[in-house]
């Protein structure tokens, strides 16, 4: 690539800059990296709220939280946990790392990922600024009514949550769009379907799992604000509702929701393991497959939260045997990647030793869940801390500890700086240490009878000692967390800087700059294996140099669309330019939502700030259209992409 | 940067102190004007310059809770026996704009704890102030005089009338019975 | 390699002896008193060591994964196919387990309903925000008796429970007898129970039901056939009349003042049904739901401020004078 490219390349793609710019940014790295953060800082929130239940139940009978405020804190806790910290960090790291994989410029629809991480920030700190006023809902983060209905919960609590649930929804369902066409519409030409890394097959399934369950608890939630504020009837028995309709609505996406924090883990697992082990990754297809099969099966599996409700025997029957059949995907997966290991001498680096911590900790909760799924047994120990001990160890085993693995496996190539590793073993050692401290107890408890959800406990119950040994856990956690949070701004002041690819790495974002420049590609990669880098590496392409796509302009955002199968060129086509109108409907959007929390005019009325925002948003500039009418012509002008990879000798 | 980030903070800090009074939960107290019914006057005649009654507001009524309490209490204590859910029966209404004995939550929770002539009974004792100021301001609610947002929306029941939320605001209008029994 | 499996191991023993204080205990599943926990108990223990040896063939395998090998592996066809046998084998061995898994499951679950019985007691249970109010059913309406928070059953004979709530969802589950069972607004559910020796087995509210769903509790004794009887002929009886001065002033000071509003007395004028019913409080073991032992003191700082010891519970707080309050304590331990 001629330097002149390369500064017109870098003209054509430049993020805004100044304070009104920082709002205009549609880049997928620069909207990642916020979404990330933001992610994290409500990680840090919920880990909080965690330490305070922890400090609470250190010991019978407490004085530290009345229930009112504990039952706050749990439910923010569950909520921050489950909706603004879990799906969105799993999402934000597909928006970063997804359209760097493939081989994009840029994440399809641009303005649309930056509306959804908007939506997202604002529906978090709304819920926030209510739980410092007192309105913190109180109901716990799955809301059943009655307890949640109008005549149950008086004030504006339950409408609170409600509502942030539509936030958070629409966020993940408008960035796992973006996601979907990024990896079906924007491949680098010849990485058919069977070439993408695991971590974008992740992804997909991760994507397509949330457009199908994120609706019903939309549908839900917006349900409980009717029943609440207009005075329907769904949850109603007196009229012909039903309190468990509640309950089916909310678990058929819960189930899901489940797993959608999970799988993009495992993409990660799959994605680092390769490198650290220095081979391929085995069983592909057979991961692949196990993938697409979890998320099918985990639609099928919802009752299981509902085992004690009295419904008919047969049907929690085909909800235990679904729940057992989950395991076998997951369990060929496991094998599949302790067969990648075998044979190899992994170098233990931070980012493995979280994997390993991976595997042991969710080996447990995998377990557990599968005595779980019995309905016998679930029934003594449903709503007990048997289950907050297993999901917490498939939720922190399975995600966040795959999640660490990948912050330290990503942070070079997000900060360009290598992060700390004899902090890193230490932050590792404590996570683990006190996370099995925390919570393997807990199974214990829940057998010996303490139930879900009690702010205080009697001091007869034999209850007391494990209960401080989970808190002592719970400290020794946090000082990890800590930990990690000392490395990251070390690392970024003083770490090591990174060069494109300091792992080794095989996948095509370790194929740019650390971290990457806004155009992604200084040439567009062309793909011939599974592992991009190793194969331009040993010259499986046939030549020196790799092979890189021509034809693409590089003074208009131009990108390459590719055919879905085969990513065989098809077209190319223009991206939009940075703009101000995602932020602003966005903030529009959340004033109709707020405002419909307290009156139903809110919708009508807000609807016109949120109209009149989406038509600027997509009304062309003067300058959209010139480049258009230009780009078009050119179109015309040239002949079709060639088919075969053009290298750079003959170029 | 800087002074963003101390704006931020001082609205979050002014936001906590502020604690939304609809949503405390205020589990044991005295309320405030526990024994008003020294200050309300039952007649509208006094000799010399007239003095105007002390208005009392009662606390409750900014508050969710508390008002959801006191229509689970209406129900509870049996109010629904002659007054219905706000259609009245063999007591009045008490969802339109007329008042007997005076609309003020002062007048309500005189009338509640001293009953009244022509057959309200007198619940002093038999129930505690706060549960008493709690009805109060239930009962206020029903005649819409409660902000939206502090008045009950429906109940899990039967769908017999318009919820308090819902109701239009009467005014109120105070007139003696005119055919005591 | 070596230190480092050295030291997962000890974490790993550390965290098992640390939990293992004991199964006994007053409220605990893995202690059971009758036929469904028992089998439930025999599951988990299949299930645990099941699973706790799976644990350990993986574990063992991954590390057996990470002391093997050289640093440019071996990538032939020949490793690649043994690697598939075993996954593939891994595979099936997962789902044979699975499968057995199930079918126990399917074998305890119809056993867990194996006790109806034209001869059981019959208790309809409804769930209050945070008491229980049991009625025993009985074809003669006078034959019913309503208490609240505790029930006794006989030993060896199956009891059956109609229960519905009355405001929101709560759940019945007493660990050492069977699995919980949630009480619905709007629906009514059935769970079966019986307990095959004598003994005090505590239950509590397992599903979050506001403020104070950790002090919603309840007790249910089981004892032999000819306690049972007694118990049940003495609950069936309205209220002792008071027999002393003492008691008779309590029994009008109950009668006058808020107490009545709410609470039921078998017997007496007292007629609320919005309270734990009260007829033979004196006779049960603790009062507030399980949260306090039924004594005195406990009585009297209940009635004086019930919100120091339940905060948010819908009793409210009196302010009684001293000649007041004992008397109608001695009213209230009258009510055997």
């Amino acid at each position: 690539m001629k330097d002149r490219e390369l500064l017109q390349l870098e003209e054509t793609w430049a993020e805004p800059r100044g304070f009104i710019g920082w709002f205009k940014c549609v880049h997928h790295t620069s909207i990642g990296r916020r979404f990330v953060i933001t992610a994290f800082i409500f990680f840090l929130l919920g880990g909080i709220e965690a330490v305070l239940m922890r400090i609470q139940l250190a010991r019978p009978e407490n004085t530290f939280l009345g229930p009112d405020l504990y039952n706050q804190i749990f439910t923010m806790h569950g909520t921050t946990m489950m909706f603004l910290f879990a799906v969105p960090m799993m999402e934000a790291l597909g928006v970063y790392l997804v359209p760097l994989m493939v081989g994009a410029r840029n994440i399809a629809f641009p303005r649309l990922n930056a509306f959804g991480y908007y939506i997202y920030l604002l529906g978090g700190i709304f819920l926030y600024v209510m739980f410092f006023t007192g309105t913190g809902p109180d109901n716990g983060w799955f809301s059943y009514v009655p307890l949640a209905g109008p005549e149950y919960g008086p004030g504006k609590r339950a409408d609170v949550w409600a509502q942030l649930i539509t936030f958070t929804e629409l966020s993940a369902l408008v960035v796992a769009v973006s996601l979907i066409v990024t990896v079906f519409k924007l491949r680098a030409p010849g990485m058919s379907l069977n070439r993408i890394p695991l971590f974008v097959w992740a992804i997909v399934v991760t994507a397509f799992m949330i457009v199908f369950a994120m609706p019903t608890v939309a549908l839900g939630s917006t349900c409980l604000i009717l029943d609440r504020l207009v005075g329907t009837h769904f949850f109603n028995p007196a009229e012909g509702g039903d309190v468990l309709l509640w309950q089916h609505l909310f678990w058929f996406f819960g189930h899901p929701e489940v797993y959608i924090i999970f799988i993009p883990a495992t993409g990660i697992i799959s994605a680092i393991l390769p490198t650290f082990c220095r081979r391929k990754i085995f069983g592909y297809t057979p991961l692949v497959l196990s993938l697409v099969a979890t998320g099918f099966i985990a639609f099928g599996l919802w009752v299981h939260h509902m085992f004690t409700t009295g419904l008919p025997r047969i049907a929690q029957s085909f909800f235990t045997a679904a729940s057992m059949m989950i395991a076998i995907p997951t369990g060929a997966q496991i094998f599949c990647w302790i067969a990648t290991i075998w044979g190899t001498r992994p170098r233990l680096r931070p980012p493995m030793l979280f994997v390993l911590g991976f595997f042991f900790n969710f080996l447990i909760g995998g377990l557990t869940g599968v005595m779980l799924a019995s309905v016998s047994l679930d029934q003594q120990v449903h709503d007990t801390f048997f289950v907050v001990a297993h999901l917490h160890y498939v939720l922190i085993g399975g995600s966040v500890f795959p999640l660490f693995a990948g912050f330290y496996y990503w942070f070079p190539k997000m900060a360009g700086r290598m992060p700390g590793d004899r902090l890193g073993h230490w932050n590792f050692w404590l996570m683990l240490i006190g996370f099995n401290l925390t919570f393997f107890p807990m199974h214990q408890l829940g057998l010996k009878g303490m139930p879900r959800r009690v702010y205080a406990y009697l001091p007869g119950m034999g209850w007391g000692g494990l209960n401080l040994l989970a808190t002592l856990g719970g400290v020794i956690m946090t000082a990890g967390v800590a930990l990690f949070l000392i490395n990251v701004f070390l690392s970024l002041r003083t770490g090591e800087v990174a060069g494109e690819n300091p792992w080794d790495a095989a996948t095509l974002e370790w194929a740019t700059s650390s971290p990457p420049p806004p155009f992604n590609f200084d040439s567009l990669p062309i793909v011939a294996g599974r592992d991009a880098l190793w194969d331009m590496r040993e010259g499986h392409s046939g030549s020196a140099a790799p092979a890189v796509v021509t034809g693409v302009r590089g003074d208009l955002r131009e990108v390459l669309v590719t055919t879905v199968l085969d990513a065989e060129p098809d077209h190319k086509t223009l991206m939009p330019d940075p703009s101000i109108w995602p932020f602003l409907s966005a903030v529009a959007t959340s004033g109709l939502f707020i405002g419909s929390i307290f009156t139903p005019w809110a919708v009508p009325v807000g609807a016109v700030p949120v109209t009149i925002a989406l038509i600027a948003w997509f009304w062309p500039t003067r300058k959209e259209h010139l480049e258009r009418i230009e780009a078009e012509q050119d179109h015309g002008r040239t002949p079709a992409p060639p088919a075969e990879p053009v290298t750079q000798g003959q170029a | 940067m800087n002074s963003v980030r101390n704006i931020i903070g001082v609205a979050l800090i002014t936001l906590a102190l502020a604690s939304c009074e609809r949503e405390r939960r205020r589990f044991n107290e005295v309320p405030p004007g526990a024994t008003a019914n020294d200050a309300v006057r039952q007649s509208v005649l006094q000799p010399g310059a007239p003095q105007p009654n002390q208005h009392l507001k009662s606390v409750y009524e900014d508050n969710a809770w508390a008002v959801s309490e006191g229509k689970r209490l209406y129900e509870s204590f049996n109010c629904v026996g002659c007054h219905a859910h706000g259609g009245g029966g063999i007591g009045p209404a008490l969802m339109d704009e007329k008042w007997v004995y005076g609309d003020q939550p002062e007048n309500v929770f005189s009338t509640i704890i001293e009953g009244r002539p022509n057959g309200m009974p007198s619940f002093r004792a038999k129930i505690t102030n706060q549960q008493a100021w709690e009805v109060v301001a239930y009962v206020r609610s029903m005649s819409g005089q409660l902000a939206k947002d502090v008045s009950p929306s429906r109940d899990d029941d039967m769908n017999i009338k318009t919820p308090e939320q819902s109701k239009e605001k009467e005014q109120p209008v105070t007139k003696a019975a005119e055919h005591p029994k | 390699m070596r230190s480092k499996r050295r030291q997962w191991t000890a974490a790993l023993l550390w965290t098992v002896a640390t939990s293992g204080s004991g199964c006994a205990g007053v409220q605990s599943a893995l202690d059971p008193a009758g036929p469904q926990a028992a089998r439930i108990n025999d599951l988990w223990w299949l299930m645990l060591w099941t699973c706790a040896g799976v644990f350990a063939i993986v574990i063992s395998a991954l590390v057996a994964a990470l002391r093997r090998g050289r640093a440019q592996p071996a990538e032939d066809a020949e490793t690649e196919r043994k690697m598939t046998k075993v996954v593939a084998a891994g595979v099936a061995v997962t789902t044979v387990i699975l499968f057995a898994f199930m079918i126990s499951d399917f074998v305890t679950g119809r056993a867990l309903w194996s006790l109806a019985s034209p001869d059981a007691i019959i208790i309809k249970v409804t769930g209050h925000q945070w008491w229980w109010d049991f009625e025993y059913q009985d074809p003669i309406p006078s034959h019913r008796v309503r208490t609240a928070n505790e029930i006794h059953i006989p030993v060896g004979r199956p009891v059956k429970l109609e229960m519905t709530s009355s405001d929101v969802i709560h759940s019945f589950w007493v660990p050492n007898l069977h699995g919980k069972t949630d009480l619905l607004t709007g629906h009514q559910t059935v769970t079966w129970l019986q307990a095959d020796r004598p003994g005090k087995y505590r239950g509590q509210c397992a599903e979050y039901c506001g403020h104070q769903h950790a002090h919603m509790a309840f007790v249910v004794i089981a004892e032999p056939v000819g306690q049972f009887n007694a118990w049940f002929d003495n609950e069936r009886h309205p209220a002792i009349t008071a027999a002393n001065a003492g008691q008779q002033r309590g029994q009008q000071i109950f009668m006058s003042r808020t107490c009545m509003m709410c609470h039921q007395i078998r017997g007496t004028d007292a007629g609320g049904r919005s309270a734990p019913e009260l007829t033979h409080l004196a006779s049960r073991e603790s009062i507030a739901a399980g949260t306090l032992a039924n004594t005195r003191d406990n009585l009297k700082g209940w009635i004086v401020d019930s919100q120091r010891f339940k905060p948010g519970n819908k009793m409210p707080s009196h302010d009684l004078g001293d000649e007041d309050l004992n008397a109608l304590l001695d009213y209230l331990e009258s009510l055997k």
